[in-house]
């Protein structure tokens, strides 16, 4: 699993010191950025200040191919239709504003721990209390979402192996029914296992 | 001190427990039976997850239908799959979620999430995301996150299951240097060896109550 799911690498560089709240304000202006930006050129600049980035961030090459590579074949694709409805300089550009784009987020949760997105979220939350909602919770969830990604994905894998084991490999019904029953079963566990851990106090 | 009095559980249309009722005081307890039995509904009678349809359950002199929350803050509970009560993305945010409520500086949560890391093997894991950790190893967490409260009862139900030949050791060999009072479920026998009591349970009563090697030799019995 990559992106999301607790990519966090551990290291002491100024981005992995600077506060989360500060990096989400930085992502969001740089997208911004990303987009007004028109010339190739210009952004080919960007490219080099992400890549620079990344450096700085020392988290090596793996994690950040990691990044970028769940959008790879759509950077493809749209660089082929940009390609093919407008112009060279034209595709080139929109392709390196989604890939950069994508690449600033994920350097984001590379060096940032969940919790302290989690604990921005909450202050950034705090003002839901007003109409009644706990940030504490809604940060929960999505912590409780990351967590449950690769979890959801063994029980994919381990679903496809007893199929597969039982010769019903192409039967969607066979696939489907025991996915949703395991995942809420899975539900179920882990409600268990928060008012255990006393949540509900 | 754990008190089962007459405790009747109803789920659906099942009754599982049926008339229950035991005072444990012993620091290792064992909990025994085939499956369905009720094993595990009396596991989580303690913690007050399940709640009796007739009868009372005391832990301390609290009563679970009437203070699950404060009981549950001094009983802790692992779960058999640990992918389940994991709810962090990684080792050491888990750890430290359980001392969200403690009002404890950043600093001293810090501090004891990397003490209980420690002693139990995962402190170089810390900062890794908790699926890439292995079975014995998620189990474990689940462990250092229940023990990181210092609970005075732990509750386990069938913590050994998933866990190989070398992890479900290392557990057995925890589970004899832990301080507190400990109420496990299992098919382990071996590792009730050394219990100071084991219960029976067959179709939602107890049927035996004694030191391990009887219990166990009737449990034995009637599973011929
Ligand atoms: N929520 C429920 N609704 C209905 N029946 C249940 C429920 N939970 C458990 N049971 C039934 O109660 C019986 C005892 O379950 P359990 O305590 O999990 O047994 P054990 O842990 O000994 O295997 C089983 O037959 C099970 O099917
Ligand atoms: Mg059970």
């Amino acid at each position: 699993m990559t992106g999301l799911t607790g990519a966090y690498v551990p290291g002491g560089s100024f981005l992995h010191r600077l506060p989360a709240g500060a990096k989400l304000a930085g992502l969001a202006l740089s997208c911004t950025a990303l987009l007004l930006l028109r010339s190739p050129a210009a952004l080919a600049g960007a490219a080099a200040v992400v890549v620079l980035l990344y450096a700085v961030s020392g988290v090596g090459v793996a994690a950040a191919w990691a990044q970028v590579r769940p959008v790879r074949w759509f950077a493809v694709a749209l660089f082929c239709v940009q390609l093919v409805f407008a112009d060279l300089p034209a595709a080139a550009s929109s392709t390196l504003r989604v890939v950069l784009a994508v690449a600033l987020a994920g350097l984001v949760t590379l060096t940032t721990r969940t919790s302290a997105l989690m604990a921005c979220l909450e202050r950034c939350l705090a003002p839901v209390r007003f109409a009644g909602l706990d940030p504490f919770r809604l940060s929960l969830l999505l912590s409780l979402t990351l967590r449950s990604v690769p979890v959801m994905a063994d029980l994919v894998t381990r679903v496809r192996e007893a199929q597969r084991a039982r010769g019903i490999e192409r039967s969607a019904r066979a696939f489907a029914v025991p996915l949703v029953v395991g995942a809420l079963r899975h539900a179920d566990a882990l409600g268990e296992a928060l008012a255990a851990r006393g949540l509900d106090d | 001190m754990i008190r089962l009095e007459d405790v009747h559980v109803r789920l659906g249309q099942r009754e599982v427990l049926r008339g229950v009722t035991a005072s444990l005081t012993e620091r290792r307890v064992g909990v025994v039976g085939a499956n369905g039995s009720g094993k595990s509904t009396l596991a989580r009678l303690i913690n007050g997850l399940v709640l009796p349809s007739s009868g009372t359950v005391t832990v301390s002199g609290l009563d679970t239908r009437r203070q699950a929350a404060r009981i549950r803050r001094s009983v802790g509970f692992l779960f058999t799959d640990p992918d389940a009560q994991i709810v962090m993305p990684t080792v050491a945010e888990d750890v430290a979620f359980s001392l969200r409520r403690k009002g404890l500086a950043r600093e001293e949560v810090e501090r004891r999430v990397r003490e209980v890391l420690e002693r139990y093997g995962l402190a170089e894991h810390a900062d890794h995301p908790a699926h890439h950790l292995s079975g014995g190893q998620k189990q474990l967490l689940a462990l250092c996150s229940v023990l990181v409260l210092e609970p005075e009862i732990l509750v386990m139900d069938e913590p050994t299951t998933l866990l190989d030949l070398r992890h479900s050791r290392q557990v057995a060999a925890l589970l004899r240097d832990l301080p507190q009072q400990v109420v496990v479920v299992t098919h382990d026998l071996p590792l009730l060896e050394d219990f100071d009591r084991v219960l029976v349970v067959d179709e939602g009563r107890i049927v035996a109550d004694a030191d391990p090697a009887a219990a166990i030799g009737h449990y034995r019995k009637t599973m011929a």
